[in-house]
């Protein structure tokens, strides 16, 4: 083969995206398309976390928030324009994900698990309880639209492209982040933290940087999400929303970029299928996640490649 | 490990094979019908509101649709459930206006929900009447949206009006931590000072929590006359109870939010004596002849109780308003948005389950003060207060 | 003072509740080391067991608790048999999502039973609230502390001097030495599964009297019951118990002394400094268990 495999995967991709924002014309599958973008952003950012350095978080959802909600707050309260805000938004994340990840990064397992829940349902709290700033429960009204220049994203088409065009760079900078001496390095700590410590890798260091990271991603997504929807409230930012996040990582399946955009793909998706079982909807949606998992605790992206490999094998 | 290297193909596969089962490519059919969108949160944490919305809707369109349909053509309702989330409320509109091509929207159920979609509404130009209580939906007015459901400035001025009779000043609040309860207290708080009354402490609860002891201790300790709590079944049924426990002989004021029989059957004796301003369905048997509303009062309870077998709540008003209010807009429009959004806006001297609706263009919701009763709950009956 | 007696006796009823919810998660955790999400559904669907059997189809109080613990323990076991044991890659946060998804997927079934409105119930017993040097204590949160506390006692006394009980534990310390004496670890994880769910149930049973009861009842509860089982040493019987109680008493006073906006903030900040500064707990001292 002349180009690896995971060469021509960066000329598909965008290929197939331009082709979606050329072919669709119908807004609201472009919205739906935008959506599946966001989440995308989201499970990429987890799916560092737990998919490769191995750390369980479940309240990622915070993070989503705190991007959303300093944009809001600057563009609105102070009159910043969207650009300007961006980086704030990215900051805050990535200073709240720094002091919150000294003290919780030590825990591991269910303890883990566990202090990072307490510190989403605490965010959300915040989030609800600080009214003069953030709307309190009733949400925030009045986010501007994004717009450069004379591009205004306000359409669904243009921000459905700024949506993917910015999921795609952050797939290039994960897969790079991956297949780099600092991705190895974290796929040892999640092999076994003890003997990457001893390989001489300061693992509390880096697995600090990578709970960073991908605070910033949701951040990103956050930010994304408020200038699209224009509107947020807490119950966009709760623990059900950080499980849902997690469920898009493991659905997907871990430790595979590619996975994340798959869970995200499906777990959009689902519940619109879903409106046909009505009220059946909340126990068809239980019982995918618990069979999934059961039979394909992988992740469904390795689960197929199994399947596909072992009847193939028959076949011969 | 070579055939991991097929994963993205496989993920990226699976992704767009998905997406194409998703979307279902078939045209829409010819449009012979009026399509209107309705979004309530039929499940979830707002699901009181959202099932009676549902099924109030429903039944408007098959009574249209029986008497011909409007200017000869039939209704159409294409309902999708919010599950009381902002994020697929958005995603229903978006549905409605772009899919479903709809004229327009009635919904959704909550506050939040509301206020999400607002936007999109407006922009797509799509008359949207929404079913949620809170002020911020309509003040400032937005061009498109309307709606039917009572605003807190009246049930807070109903309240008011009955404790100044009573010479009560000195009340604590107990609001339940969701937009429902913020918004109240807002409302509450900033009401206060021309009625002469001062609040002494503001508690707030949260929607599932099991007692609320303390707070109504902390209220009590302040020397508060009388207690309003705001919120939605089943957190007041729980004060109720709790007040009865701590003996305290305070007068109790709920919410129009807890208007339904479903309240007094949870709270038991402790309901007994509560006052709370509700709209008058509830008391439509005690209502004047001379009522306006009560002959439209009892024609909906006996529809709603013929058809759904079950007991009528004092919430689904709200949606059946919402669609006799488009039905009468699209007389003569022929589907033009515009104009229905202009038939709307004029429409005077409306008759509906929630009140008299007469809007303006600077009055979205059209509804006054007299949409609301003072009732008392005695020998666990609702019973009408003569103001 | 008499505000502050109030608070603490309304602390102890929440906290009650959260300590029965706590030694379920506890018991499980000890004898699995597996976390499960779905406890908070299983007092859900105690609390409603006994609205169906006791305030619908009026059975006698004794016999409706008794027939509601049994159910809710079947299902418990069926719980595990169907989708815990059936997993081949007991990662814990495979096991989380499929906890996860049960707790949807129950929530979703008692909608479709019950329908979503709340129901009441009345107390066990019909007698005036108490007074204890004027602050009010309701009959049925003497019940609750009894139940619970007898509970307590009576899973302590399995744990130590019943051989099943010992069993258990032996698996807990060390499954692959328990195997090896011929105890048959598979059945204590189902035994502990069943325990968890009934203690779940009698949880559910004991708080419908009090609370409201709808489908969506257990989330929240489960969440707070298991920052109690934290706080008091994730593990220990006695440890969630007193956290429990620790935890409701703090909520009140919260409550009390600052703002009630901050209530449930109170809990998950607990969580967090437990977590940071003594993660085994307030009681147990052995150092948290590392996966």
């Amino acid at each position: 083969m002349a180009i690896a495999p995971h060469r021509i995967i960066y000329l598909i991709f965008p290929s197939i995206i331009i082709l979606a924002g050329l072919f669709v014309q119908n807004s609201y599958y472009l919205q739906v398309l935008t959506f599946i973008g966001i989440n995308t952003l989201l499970a990429l950012g987890l799916n560092l976390l737990m998919g490769y350095a191995g750390q369980i978080s479940l309240g990622h959802a915070a993070f989503y928030g705190i991007g959303a909600y300093t944009t809001a707050v600057l563009t609105v309260h102070y009159g910043l324009s969207p650009w300007a805000a961006l980086p704030c938004a990215l900051a805050v994340s990535a200073l709240v994900a720094l002091i919150v990840g000294f003290p919780t990064l030590k825990l591991t397992g269910y303890y883990l698990g566990m202090g990072t829940l307490g510190f989403g349902m605490i965010v959300h709290i915040v989030f609800r309880e600080w009214s003069d700033l953030t709307g309190g429960a009733s949400g925030f009204i009045g986010i501007p639209p994004l717009d450069l220049g004379p591009i205004s994203f306000s359409s669904g088409r243009n921000y459905f492209y700024l949506v993917w065009a910015i999921v795609m760079m952050c797939l290039v900078v994960s897969n790079r982040l991956i297949n780099s001496r600092v991705g190895r390095a974290l796929r040892s700590i999640h092999d076994s933290e003890i003997a990457a410590g001893a390989m001489g890798i300061n693992t509390m260091s880096l697995k600090i940087r990578v709970f960073v990271l991908s605070a910033v991603f949701s951040a990103l997504a956050g930010f994304l999400y408020a200038h699209f929807v224009m509107f947020i409230s807490p119950g966009s930012f709760d623990f059900l929303v950080s499980i849902r996040i997690v469920t898009m990582v493991v659905i997907g399946g871990m430790a595979s970029i590619w996975g994340a955009l798959f869970g995200a793909t499906l777990l959009t998706l689902l519940p619109e299928w879903l409106h046909a079982f009505s009220e059946f909807e909340m126990v068809v949606y239980g019982l995918i996640l618990m069979v999934v998992m059961i039979l394909l605790p992988q992740g469904l992206t390795r689960g197929v490649l199994d399947i596909y490999e072992k009847s193939k094998t028959r076949n011969r | 490990m070579t055939r991991l290297k097929w994963a993205p193909f496989t993920a990226i596969v699976l992704s767009v094979s998905m997406l194409w089962a998703g979307m279902d490519i078939t045209q829409a059919r010819a449009e012979d019908t009026y399509k209107i969108g309705g979004i309530f949160s039929v499940t979830g944490r707002a699901s009181f509101l959202g099932d009676p919305e549902k099924r109030s809707m429903e039944m408007v369109v098959d009574q249209i649709n029986d008497r011909g349909g409007i200017d000869g053509k039939k209704v159409e309702a294409v309902i999708y459930d919010t599950e009381a989330d902002p994020t697929k409320a958005v995603m229903a509109v978006g549905k409605l206006i772009n899919r479903d091509k709809v004229i327009a929207i009635v919904g959704p159920s909550t506050t939040p929900t509301t206020l999400a979609v607002i936007g999109h509404a407006e922009r797509a130009g799509v008359p949207l009447i929404s079913c949620a209580a809170g002020n911020k939906i309509t003040s400032p007015v937005k061009p498109w949206v309307f709606k039917t459901a009572q605003s807190d400035i009246h049930a807070v001025a109903a309240i008011y009006n009955h404790m100044k009779s009573k010479g009560i000043k000195k009340v604590g609040l107990l609001t339940v931590s969701n937009a429902f309860g913020e918004s109240g207290k807002q409302q509450l708080e900033s009401q206060a000072g021309s009625f002469g009354i001062k609040i002494l402490r503001s508690e707030s609860f949260g929607a599932k929590d099991t007692d609320m002891t303390a707070q109504l201790t902390k209220i009590r300790s302040e020397g508060a006359e009388a207690i309003v709590c705001w919120g939605t079944n089943p957190g007041p049924a729980v004060v109720a109870k709790n007040l009865k426990q701590l003996a305290m002989s305070i007068p109790l004021y709920q919410s129009h939010g807890v208007a339904s029989p479903k309240f007094i059957e949870l709270a038991g004796e402790a309901a007994e004596g509560i006052l709370l301003p509700t709209g008058k369905i509830l008391v439509h048997g005690l209502l004047d002849e001379s009522d306006p509303q009560k002959a439209v009062l009892e024609q909906y309870v006996k529809n709603y109780e013929k058809i759904y077998k079950i007991p009528v709540s004092g919430f689904g008003g709200y949606a059946y308003d919402g669609m006799n209010i488009l039905a009468r807009a699209m007389q003569g429009t022929g589907g033009d948005r515009g104009k229905i959004r202009k038939n709307i806006e004029t429409m005077k001297n409306f008759v509906g389950v929630s009140g008299v609706f007469n809007f303006s263009e600077n009055e979205h919701n059209g509804l006054a003060t007299d949409a609301f009763v003072m009732v008392k709950i005695e020998n666990g009956k609702w019973s009408l207060i003569e103001q | 003072m008499q505000e502050i007696l109030q608070y603490v006796v309304s602390g102890l009823t929440i906290g009650a509740i959260y300590a029965v919810i706590a030694v379920g998660f506890s018991m499980l955790f000890n004898s699995t080391e597996l976390i499960n999400f779905a406890q908070g559904e299983f007092v859900m669907l105690g609390a409603m067991g006994l609205v169906t059997l006791w305030g619908v189809f009026h059975i006698p109080l004794v016999l409706a608790l008794l027939l509601t613990v049994a159910g809710v323990s079947v299902i418990g076991f069926l719980f595990e048999r169907l989708a815990i044991r059936t997993v081949r890659n007991p990662h814990p946060i495979v096991l989380i999502i499929i906890t996860v998804g049960a707790s949807i997927f129950f929530r979703g079934l008692s909608m479709l039973i019950w329908g979503k409105d709340a129901y009441s119930l009345p107390p066990f017993t019909d007698t005036p609230p108490l007074d204890v040097f004027g602050a009010k204590l309701l009959s049925q949160s003497i019940w609750i502390l009894c139940i619970s506390l007898v509970l307590v006692a009576g899973l302590y006394f399995f744990y130590k001097k019943t051989l099943t009980g010992k069993a258990m534990q032996a698996c807990a310390i060390n499954k692959k030495a328990a195997c090896l004496t011929g105890i048959p670890a598979e059945r204590m994880v189902l035994l502990a599964f069943i325990l968890s769910a009934a203690m779940g149930a009698v949880a559910g049973v004991i708080i419908s009297p009090i609370t409201m009861c709808s489908y969506d009842m257990g989330t929240m509860l489960g969440l707070k019951g298991f920052c109690a089982a934290m706080l008091g040493g994730l593990g220990s019987l006695w440890g969630s118990l007193i956290g429990g109680f620790l935890l409701g008493v703090l909520e009140s006073l919260g409550v009390g002394l600052f703002t009630s906006g901050v209530k449930d903030a109170i809990a998950f900040i607990i969580l967090l400094l437990i977590l940071y500064f003594r993660p085994g707990g307030i009681i147990s001292a052995k150092s948290v268990r590392r996966f």
